[in-house]
């Protein structure tokens, strides 16, 4: 059969692809671009929005106390980033060289998460991490526990038990951050390490190089677009994270995405809005392009 | 080599498995200081297993194995006076070539100044001078196997182990590298140990092969013993083509015997078998030892196998089946007592083949020497 492209069957490539289209441009590309037009809005009244075309919502998002905001976001974002890559790799590695009979359970426990809710798992999450949580009760176990062993050795007790403030601030916001933004890390880690020739380590090995070196100079190097692509795909969505930082952070610990909500609710404020939220956008797309214009590491088999 | 042979690599009663396989099954093998091994056998007979043990990358279940002397378990694969040219080369693709060969001199701590020197001598050695500032991706197959011996070779091990290093490569190429290969070999005085499952590959360039079948060596010996006289069946049939009839001896004495092929008739050797008399055996001959002869030439031919008793060592039959590979033809024949017998012909004229064609009855007879008894 010959090649069939876009070119050469013009007709079915379009038939294909035409309620996709329609889907997207519908319900994604047309609000975007009703949002995009309110950025340049006025408010008129409780409902009405002039198109203006002022550009008064762009100069107040980009005032110091919004601009805060988002550098903050950013440094969660990019926190929670590292440490997903961090704890991500050594996972992705395992998995990458766990047995043929364990490699899809490992895997499985990645992706379990995913079967459960958002909204359930960050619950689940503030049980585990409240004052009256699981975190707190064992470790109030093993200080009282240590204190009883003190007392049986004839030695003065520990002070009682205070329980220690894991939820509520930014600590919390960041944990769970981590929490439901590491399987996005490892797949794609997981997916390059997989790629990766066995015979390249074992020959970094067998050039006298211990284990730790062979990670740093041919593992790392060589998963670099699993890392980009590991590292786009969760510093994107950490950015814009909304339900964690709401949910499990404190009064100081709100991201972009919770002041861009309350211009939407609570401040009715959508002009506004929009505009933070487009902010947010253009910064996502600086990264992608950032991303895209890297040069490419070559692939040799 | 002349020298007194001396192990560089002992392995000693080395069994491998891998859950209930048996990859290596209790091999002993010496391997000499200076010489061209190679591990030769069909895949999955474990020759690969043996040499990724002597590279540290298996341990061995049972048994050690020494090199120069000193025995290696417990030592891991960056520790080892070995290095390896993988199959795939295993070439760093996001580093140059003057780069990869520099990797292992770093490692080491060679300083900056003799790095230089010696990767560039290193690629002088694999004829890739001045390649040095290439990427990996802009060479070809045949460069890139360069590159990984030049790797190997400037870490200047004791000995250098090749895992099937030809067998990514077109056979014209191929068969320039085997020559390049032994060369190298003999410039540079390393040890290789070289697997391959390619029998021309092994006989071309090794000093000596050890056959492997089944995780067990069958056979060890220098090329042209290992083909004039294979000590069983596997290694008659795997190293080269042969023919295999089986038989019973008939006669057995200090300057002769005899065995009795049925579908051949009786084949007449001029030395003693020492086997049991009315044993079964086997007889391999090679189709090129066999002389075919040109229709109606038979008769004055037959005169011509005189180093056998009348009747013995010749043979009739009708041609079933021919293929012309240019150097050679190889004829198929189907011999007036039933066997069918490969026998190949060098084309020493232009037109030589085109004396023979499908069904013609022919005549061959073969020399008394060259039929290898086999017992098992």
């Amino acid at each position: 059969m010959a090649e069939q492209d876009w070119k050469t069957s013009k007709r079915t490539f379009a038939a294909v692809s035409l309620p996709t289209l329609f889907w997207v441009v519908v319900f994604f590309l047309i609000p975007m671009a009703i949002v995009w037009l309110y950025s340049f809005g006025e408010n008129r009244g409780l409902t009405e929005i002039e198109f203006s075309g002022t550009l008064e919502n762009y100069k107040r998002a980009t005032e110091w106390l919004y601009l805060t905001i988002f550098g903050k976001s950013f440094a969660v974002a990019a926190l929670v980033t590292l440490i997903c890559l961090i704890v991500g790799f050594p996972v992705a590695m395992a998995i990458t060289f766990a047995s043929e009979k364990w490699r899809p359970w490992l895997l499985l426990g990645i992706m379990l998460p995913f079967w459960t809710n958002l909204l359930i798992r960050t619950y689940a999450l503030m049980m585990l991490l409240g004052t009256q949580g699981f975190a707190n009760k064992g470790m109030g176990a093993l200080w009282e526990g240590t204190s009883w062993i003190k007392t049986l050795v004839g030695l003065q007790p520990l002070p009682t038990w205070e329980p220690v403030q894991l939820l509520f601030n930014n600590f919390a916001v960041v944990f769970g951050l981590v929490y439901v933004h590491l399987p996005f890390m490892v797949l794609p880690l997981y997916a390059a390490l997989d790629r990766l020739d066995r015979s390249l380590i074992e020959a970094s090995l067998d050039l006298g190089a211990g284990h730790f070196r062979t990670i740093m100079r041919i593992v790392v190097p060589l998963a670099a677009p699993g890392i980009i692509a590991g590292v786009m795909i969760t510093l994107i969505p950490a950015l814009g994270a909304y339900l964690t930082p709401d949910l499990m952070g404190g009064t100081d610990s709100q991201m972009i995405a919770n002041v861009i909500e309350r211009q939407f609710k609570k401040a009715n404020d959508w002009p506004f809005g929009a505009a933070l939220s487009f902010l947010l956008i253009y910064a996502m797309f600086i990264l992608i392009a950032i991303q895209s214009m890297r040069k490419k590491v070559p692939e040799v088999r | 080599m002349t020298e007194p042979a001396k192990p560089i690599i002992q392995i000693q009663n080395v069994s491998k498995r891998f859950g209930k396989v048996t990859a290596v099954d209790n091999v002993s093998l010496d391997i000499n200081a200076g010489e061209f091994f190679v591990l030769l056998g069909p895949s999955g007979c474990g020759k690969t297993t043996l040499l990724r043990m002597i590279a540290g990358f298996e341990l061995p279940t049972e048994g050690r194995i020494l090199i120069d002397g000193q025995d290696m378990a417990g030592i891991p694969p960056n520790k080892r006076p070995v290095n390896m040219v993988f199959q795939s080369y295993a070439v760093f693709p996001h580093m140059s070539v003057a780069d990869n060969v520099a990797y292992g001199l770093k490692i080491a701590g060679v300083k900056g100044g003799e790095v230089k020197d010696r990767v560039a001598e290193a690629l002088e050695l694999v004829k890739l001078g001045g390649f040095g500032e290439r990427m990996p991706d802009q060479m070809s197959g045949g460069q890139r196997q360069r590159v990984a011996l030049a790797r190997s070779l400037v870490m200047r091990p004791k000995v250098l182990l090749l895992d099937e290093p030809l067998s990514a490569l077109d056979a014209k190429l191929r068969a320039q590298m085997q020559f390049e290969l032994s060369e190298l070999q003999e410039k540079v005085g390393i040890t290789f140990v070289t697997v391959t499952h390619d029998q021309d590959e092994a006989l071309s360039m090794a000093c000596r092969i050890g056959v492997i079948n089944k995780g067990e060596v069958a056979q060890l010996a220098t090329p042209s013993d290992l083909y004039e006289y294979p000590s069983n069946r596997f290694v008659a049939d795997f190293v080269g083509s042969v023919n295999i009839f089986e038989g019973k001896l008939t006669l057995d004495e200090p300057d002769k015997a005899a065995v009795d092929c049925p579908g051949v008739g009786k084949i007449y050797l001029n030395h003693g078998v020492t086997g049991p008399h009315g044993a079964d055996v086997w007889i391999a001959l090679r189709p090129e030892k066999i002389y075919l002869h040109v229709p109606g030439e038979g008769k004055a031919v037959k005169a011509a196998a005189q180093d056998a008793p009348d009747g013995y060592n010749f043979a009739r039959g009708k041609i079933k089946g021919m293929s012309y590979l240019g150097d050679i033809t190889l004829f198929e024949i189907e011999l007036d007592d039933g066997a069918r017998i490969r026998v190949s012909r060098p084309n020493l004229s232009r037109h030589d083949q085109e004396d023979f064609t499908w069904d013609d009855r022919v005549s061959m007879h073969w020399r008394a020497d060259s039929p290898v008894v086999l017992l098992g």
